[in-house]
């Protein structure tokens, strides 16, 4: 055995910033600091999600989507002419970078929904209308996939280590407010470009680092509302729990936190009565939401982010605030790196959220 | 008398060198099995008599009787077994109905024999429930569509619900089925373990009120014992619709067995017959159902769930959906391993599903509707041990009742005689006699170790797959394997197959 060669699996790398004032900057922080966490992940994925970087359009949902060939792609376009009104449709500008290879077609589009059919559908609003579209794309046509479909934000994501992935991506040339980057260090999924970090539903983006072993307890529960969870991975279900308690039961971050990662109930028998009424209550109604195993998350959105751990972090998370900079990530020199002097840095607890919210709405 | 051609279906061998003649077998055995011949200054036995139950070994002070099965070798034959033959000879003589007691014991397919548990390896660690937290909470009741959050606090009402310690409760077996001593072992187990025993249809003893937080109290088609008092004494009702014993036929005590205390916790006349019809005369469809549901709740103020028992049969998915529409808050399966005191054994043996195939169309279909969330799942029927309990689970259950595998832990040895009320062990009788062999105390400690066991065994295979909360366990197929099954079985059971 040549020692020199022996890999240890060290799982993924999760990294994130955010300006609390709204302030853009461009992709080129992000990637020096989930390019240092190289070590967490294998080139079989890489990714970014980055808020702000459409102005120009900020009132339509961006959609990236990867084709797998050309029949996919006229098939995407017929139903999306279909459903929305499209105002522009291009290729994601890329550049050549040696180590990515194989590259699916790669297509952003700016859509404003028919709201004709709204009216005559038995849909409630835009967001509605837009996740069942985004559902009926990637379950239905073959070779198509949206992974992205917010508005004044976007995924770039691939097979490839992160930093390349920026590259290219052309990250430096964006300017955004809030940043998430993922090294993907793939054991249960093939790589495949689909299936790298960030996974997107209309505004919200995840990255993770982890395995959730309540997968199959939490699709099983989403698929109840909607929800299709069509990816082989287990991180969607992540994103769609926030959707639904966020979204459609219309809860708090606050609150969906406590369900995803809520206390155990030794330590909610010890809480004041009024506090652990509504815990309990909580845990027992939504049990099926409950997100067990290890996990350490960045969960991005247009007001802000939030990173989270399992009950018993399992998982590693740093967090650190600079002036209007609040950093997440897997590990404390991702953050050094881009901020060498942070005025506070801290390790999380399990269960316990880091939130940052935009003091004002861009 | 004509010659009999029963023949027995046990060996009494007994060491006469070791035999100390102390006669202890013959008090025991309520069957008469054992004799003392005086001209003979020996013990002897009647193995015809012998139900293969055990008492009498187990008591022996010097193990000198053995018991085995009996010598009689048919004629091979794969179609005309010793079983149907024998069967034959007893109905040419008697006349009736082959009665049983407890669940089939046919070799059906045990499909959670054939369904393997996950755990974790690198990726994700698994967690050790002796240094940290492992929980097993329960809770069983109807999940509101959703929860109104204002100021930190709940707005509107939260349905009732039960609280488990965990995800195991005591099975409805009937004071009158079983002895007194046996229901307040179960009781008292219930009670130190924090989960709930069910009465049965025999109503509720005076000496049990004090349980009431611990029990269920049911309601079935013969409504013995069924009184404002008794509904509010539980901490939920459960409506018997049928048991997975003998589906679609109702039950009968026979007078013998009702003695003045049975008499009157169940409200009848001392020594008649307890006959429970087999539909409940004021339920012949779904909507009569759901006036029941909603009377029984009226009655309770609506502060107590209402739960409904139902055996598998084959229409069970379309049926338990109907029942969660119906207003129920929870629903019990009761598959077709379920024991029983009594039962047609033609009916036992032959009508029903297996409760793991019923479990999972059940949960799929009340997913398919988006309705699981809504109501509770309680699935019963031939939990043998702490795995099956962890199946189950990953099915899709939210709990398990346990009732042959209880009686085991109180003594019973499964000799399938229940019908007689000569339980050697206490158990399914009313004889004084053998009612005092059962100490409730001593009862109450087998069957709280018992669950004690398999919490423990549970927390290990939840920890073992990376989860530490079972509600994270509850319907997670994925944590299951098939091995040796079809593609349609593993298609109803919603799992794949080992390797996949």
């Amino acid at each position: 055995m040549v020692i020199e060669n022996l890999r240890i699996p060290s799982g993924c790398s999760i990294s994130g910033i955010m300006n609390k004032k709204g302030r853009v900057f461009s992709g080129n922080d992000i990637i020096q600091s989930i390019a240092l966490m190289h070590e967490r992940s294998n080139g079989l994925g890489g990714g970014f999600a980055a808020y702000g970087i459409y102005p120009e359009y900020r009132n339509y949902y961006a959609f990236h989507l990867f084709y797998s060939d050309k029949n996919a792609k006229e098939e995407t376009e017929h139903f999306l002419h279909q459903h929305f009104d499209v105002v522009l449709g291009e290729k994601i500008p890329t550049r050549k970078v040696k180590s990515i290879k194989n590259p699916p077609l790669i297509w952003r589009y700016f859509l404003k929904p028919d709201s004709k059919r709204i009216l005559m559908s038995d849909i409630h609003g835009e967001n509605d209308y837009v996740f069942s579209c985004v559902m009926k794309i990637n379950t239905c046509i073959k070779g198509a996939y949206v992974f992205s479909s917010g508005k004044n934000m976007g995924a770039f994501k691939g097979v490839g280590y992160p930093e390349d992935i920026g590259d290219f991506y052309r990250l430096d040339e964006y300017k955004g407010y809030i940043w998430t980057a993922h090294g993907r260090f793939p054991t249960n999924t093939p790589g495949w470009w689909g299936g790298a970090h960030p996974f997107t539903l209309l505004d919200w983006s995840v990255v993770h680092n982890g395995e959730i072993s309540s997968y199959d307890t939490n699709r099983r529960f989403l698929e109840m509302y909607g929800y299709k969870c069509a990816l082989q991975t287990d991180t969607e279900v992540i994103i769609y729990t926030f959707d639904y308690l966020v979204r459609k039961q219309g809860f708090p971050l606050e609150i969906a936190v406590r369900i995803a990662a809520p206390p155990f109930w030794s330590e909610i028998e010890r809480m004041p009565e009024k506090g652990a009424d509504l815990l309990r209550t909580l845990r027992y109604v939504y049990s099926s939401l409950l997100i067990n195993g290890p996990f350490s998350i960045i969960l991005g959105m247009s007001s802000g982010i939030l990173a989270l751990n399992d009950r018993i972090k399992l998982r590693p998370l740093t967090a650190a605030t600079h002036a209007d900079f609040l950093y997440v990530a897997s590990e404390e020199s991702a953050i050094r790196v881009i901020c060498p002097n942070p005025d506070h840095v801290w390790a999380p607890k399990g269960g316990e959220p880091v939130m940052g919210f935009l003091e004002n709405t861009p | 008398m004509a010659l009999s051609l029963k023949m027995p279906e046990f060996l009494i061998k007994r060491q006469a060198d070791t035999c100390s003649k102390c006669l202890l077998c013959v008090k025991q055995c309520a069957n008469k099995v054992h004799y003392y011949d005086e001209k003979k200054d020996s013990v002897l036995s009647v193995d015809t008599n012998c139900v293969g139950c055990h008492r009498c070994a187990a008591v022996c002070p010097t193990r000198s009787i053995y018991i085995l099965r009996y010598p009689l070798e048919f004629r091979r034959n794969a179609y005309w077994t010793e079983e149907a033959i024998t069967s034959i000879y007893k109905q040419a003589e008697s006349g009736g109905i082959l009665l049983a007691g407890m669940g089939s014991d046919r070799d059906y397919p045990i499909y959670w024999d054939k369904m393997l548990i996950n755990a974790s390896q690198v990726t994700n660690p698994s967690i050790d429930p002796l240094r940290e937290p492992m929980e097993l909470k329960t809770f069983l009741g109807r999940r509101p569509k959703t929860v109104v959050v204002e100021e930190k606090e709940i707005k509107g009402e939260i349905p009732p619900k039960l609280e488990l310690e965990v995800p195991i409760m005591f099975a409805a077996m009937s004071f009158g089925a079983i002895s007194l001593n046996a229901v307040k072992s179960l009781a008292k187990a219930a009670e130190k373990e924090g989960t709930y025993f069910n009465t049965g249809e025999g109503g509720l003893h005076r000496d049990l009120y004090r349980y009431g937080n611990n029990t269920i109290v049911q309601v079935a088609s013969g409504r013995f014992g069924v009184h404002p008092e008794y509904l509010n004494a539980g901490a939920a009702v459960e409506i018997k619709i049928g048991q997975g014993a003998k589906p679609g036929i109702g039950g009968h005590l026979p007078g013998e067995k009702v003695g003045e205390e049975v008499s009157k916790t169940r409200m009848i006349p001392l020594g008649s017959d307890a006959i429970s019809p087999a539909p409940h005369h004021d339920i012949y469809s779904i909507e009569d159902l759901r006036q029941l549901i909603f009377s029984l709740k009226e009655a309770m103020d609506y502060k107590k769930p209402v739960g409904v028992k139902i055996a598998a049969v084959h229409n069970i998915a379309a049926i338990a959906s109907g029942i969660a529409r119906a207003g129920a808050d929870f629903i019990v399966i009761d598959g077709f391993r379920g024991g029983t005191g009594a039962a047609p054994k033609r009916t036992r043996d032959n009508v029903g599903i297996p409760i793991e195939l019923a479990l999972a169309a059940v949960d799929s279909r009340l997913r398919d509707e988006s309705i699981r969330n809504e109501v509770s799942l309680v699935v019963s029927g031939g939990i043998r041990n702490s795995a099956d309990v962890v199946k189950a689970i990953a099915l899709g259950a939210d709990a398990v009742y346990i009732g042959t595998a209880a009686l085991i832990a109180l003594g019973c040895h499964m000799c399938q005689k229940c019908y007689t009320g000569k339980c050697n062990w206490g158990i399914a009788t009313q004889d004084p006699q053998l009612t005092k062999r059962l100490d409730p105390e001593m009862g109450a400690e087998r069957a709280a170790n018992l669950i004690r066991a398999w919490k423990h065994e549970i927390k290990d295979m939840l920890g073992g797959m990376g989860i530490n909360a079972v509600e994270s366990l509850r319907g997670n197929r994925l944590m299951l394997r098939g091995i040796g099954l079809t593609d349609r079985e593993l298609k109803i059971l919603g799992i794949k197959a080992a390797g996949e």
